[in-house]
């Protein structure tokens, strides 16, 4: 892997949803295993900077690139490297983990055997044979981990991460999205000072736009205040 | 931005359509020789089939507009390709009613099925009513402008597939005047027929042209305003199926 | 091609286990054929009427199953899991029009032969092969504009109501076709042989609207 690279490079990154702006003027740069936070209040434009990174919005301005390959030009040759876990666990809730997991191994060509061994790394090895609907918001979203995590990418996009987990159950997934990965990260959290006490680079944002780049240690009680509001 | 500027030219265009609608009226009325069947009310014909043949055309160009905007993502195609569709559509719904009134006067009935032309026309003015609850029913304007696209372009294409079905379904055939081709037709009757259609052609361009400069001036005031005096000052336009 | 089978296998898959589709289906065309035997006042039909009456029960049935198809993938994430993986943005189309394909077929395994005993006069027994292919061709045509039209409906307000109203207009010229190619197999003495012109047109509105589809889909996936 090229260690100077960044894994992650935005330039005055813009997205309009009609005439209102979600984001505008975002420019930064993660390096690899490095963790962004991304801090805000909701509709701050978190998620869509998020959802951006992971392929599945263009920007309307500015450029992206991520392992040094532009989106969306080039996003296919980047997609099998990322992991999203977003607001939605994206799993059928007809079919069982196991099934749901298959399902997603099979579009992302992994082999069998790595399926039991999320299940496992998620302690839902157990419940693995029930439909989703039946399981409760924890479960679910330590399945959705699995399912994030499920073909190894470099680049994990965390979305509120630890919702719904009790502490339990955060200490379980922590060698699979926390630093402890070791992949280069970005995330949210609803809760700033546990993802400020887990970052090397954090971008607050306001209306969309950056109010704050930089190291965590520059971001202090102060501003933080501020941008919450 | 780059500004386009709609309004250039309106003013000749519409001084234009003026005068050949005014030719075809008295064409129409004055030169235009009665028909031997139908009489007087022959003449709405004058009216119909340009209404009818400008309509078709009008789906057709939204839906190559409807193309440039998949292409290119510049929303002022989508803009262009909603407001062609629906004035296609006004249009259309004038070609049909003045077609029942025809159909009245030839055959004696509001609704003939033996017309295979107004039949199919029939069917796709159905289609392309849904257009705008369509639009209307999404919300992420960009998603909007894309599913219009791609629907028109799937109702554009349908138009021709839809005649050729209806056209072989009719096993009786009513004579008809003409084909949309204007095939025969006397001298006279073609001459004013085709300055017909000239001006509603013209007519359609110049609406396509006055909505376009309405529309396109009002969102450079909404954008002037909301740069000189901030984001929120602009309440978001309301439901609206037309492109913002 | 191998993610379009993946696609199709898991919802094949959550059909079987859910059974909401095909059984709505089923049911739909049944109580069709009741309503069309008052509202005609009639025990018995053949030829072009019967044929009317078999595609547009068909035509209305399959219309459900259009409203259904997208709305997992857009209710439970699915269109977001298939975006993000590293395959083919067809297969979904491909996929999906497969899936409904099969669940019209599905439908007129049942519907058919209930047609033949509640409302059809002549036997269907000489004309069952010449029928299937008609309905095979019209199968083709109704997965591709239902999976098209499912596509833009599920992510508009009024899905419901959009996805008929859009969908049986463009139906149209393949309801023609279908009824008209079957017609003649629905009498007393039938060839057993649907009219060539009518498969034919079948056949093109068909590779029109899939080349269409083919076309246009991709962009109705991106968010």
């Amino acid at each position: 892997m090229d260690a100077e690279r960044p894994a992650i490079e935005c330039r005055e990154l813009a997205r309009y949803f009609g005439e209102r702006t979600a984001l505008r003027d975002v420019t930064l740069e993660v390096p690899a295993g490095a963790t962004l936070a991304v801090l805000g209040r909701n509709g701050a434009g978190k998620s869509t900077l998020l959802r951006i990174l992971a392929s599945l919005l263009r920007p309307h301005a500015g450029t992206v690139e991520i392992f040094g390959e532009p989106l969306p030009r080039r996003a296919w040759a980047v997609r099998a490297r990322l992991g999203l876990l977003g607001h939605e666990p994206l799993l059928y809730r007809e079919l069982t983990g196991r099934e749901n997991l298959d399902y997603h191994a099979r579009l992302h060509r992994v082999g069998a055997g790595r399926v039991d061994e999320v299940l496992a790394a998620v302690d839902m090895d157990r419940r693995a044979d029930d439909p989703v609907r039946l399981l409760s918001r924890g479960m679910v979203q330590r399945l959705a981990i699995a399912r994030a995590v499920l073909h190894q990418p470099q680049l994990l996009l965390l979305d509120e991460p630890r919702a719904n987990l009790d502490p339990g159950a955060s200490e379980l997934v922590e060698p699979l999205i926390g630093r402890a990965a070791g992949v280069t990260r970005v995330l949210t959290s609803h809760d700033p000072r546990a993802a400020l006490a887990e970052a090397d680079l954090v971008l607050a944002l306001k209306g969309g736009r950056p109010v704050f780049a930089g190291d965590p240690a520059g971001f202090d009680d102060r501003r933080l205040a501020e941008l919450y509001a | 931005m780059p500004s386009t500027t709609y309004g250039k030219g309106l003013r000749s265009l519409s001084l234009a359509t003026i005068a050949t609608i005014a030719t075809a009226l008295v064409l129409t009325f004055f030169y235009a020789p009665l028909d031997a069947d139908q009489g007087f009310v022959q003449k709405i014909f004058y009216l119909h089939v340009p209404l009818a043949v400008v309509s078709l055309c009008g789906f057709i160009f939204g839906a190559g507009l409807a193309i440039g905007y998949l292409r290119t993502g510049d929303r002022k195609w989508d803009m262009r390709s909603y407001v062609a569709i629906h004035m296609a559509l006004i249009f259309g719904i004038g070609g049909l009613i003045t077609g029942s009134i025809w159909a009245k006067a030839s055959w004696g009935h509001w609704w003939v099925w033996n017309e295979p032309t107004l039949v199919s026309f029939l069917i796709v003015l159905l289609l392309f009513a849904t257009y705008q609850p369509l639009r209307f029913s999404i919300e992420d304007p960009e998603r909007q402008s894309r599913y219009a696209s791609v629907f028109s372009v799937v109702a554009g294409a349908f138009v021709p597939l839809n005649f050729m079905a209806v056209r072989l379904a009719q096993q009786y055939v009513h004579p008809r005047v003409l084909t949309l081709g204007g095939g025969n037709l006397p001298g006279a009757m073609r001459l004013t027929f085709l300055v017909a259609l000239l001006g509603i052609a013209l007519l359609y361009v110049t609406l396509w042209k006055y909505e376009m400069t309405a529309k396109y001036t009002r969102m450079q005031v909404r954008r002037l305003r909301r740069t000189l005096l901030g984001e929120d000052t602009i309440r978001p336009s309301g439901r609206s199926a037309a492109p913002s | 091609m191998r993610t379009a089978l993946i696609i199709l296998r898991k919802d094949l898959r959550v059909e079987l286990r859910t059974l909401e589709t095909v059984p709505a289906m089923v049911l739909l065309a049944l109580v069709t054929f009741v309503i069309f035997h008052f509202g005609l006042d009639r025990d018995t039909i053949d030829g072009q009427l019967a044929a009317g009456v078999l595609t547009a029960t068909l035509l209305f049935a399959a219309v459900l199953g259009i409203n259904r198809l997208f709305v997992a993938e857009r209710e439970q994430g699915g269109f977001d899991a298939f975006l993000l993986a590293p395959v083919d943005r067809t297969a979904m189309l491909l996929a999906k029009a497969s899936a409904l394909f099969l669940f019209l077929t599905a439908l007129e395994v049942i519907a058919v032969p209930a047609f033949a005993l509640f409302l059809l006069g002549p036997s269907l027994g000489p004309a069952i092969l010449g029928l299937s292919l008609v309905l095979i061709l019209a199968n083709v045509g109704l997965a591709v504009i239902g999976t098209l039209v499912s596509a833009i409906a599920v992510h508009t307000r009024a899905r419901d109501l959009i996805g008929p109203v859009i969908s049986l207009p463009l139906l149209i010229p393949a309801l023609i076709a279908t009824a008209r190619a079957a017609g003649p197999l629905l009498t007393l003495h039938t060839s057993g042989s649907p009219p060539g012109r009518w498969l034919a047109i079948l056949g093109l509105y068909d590779l029109v609207f899939a080349l269409l589809a083919y076309a246009v889909f991709d962009f109705l996936l991106e968010d």
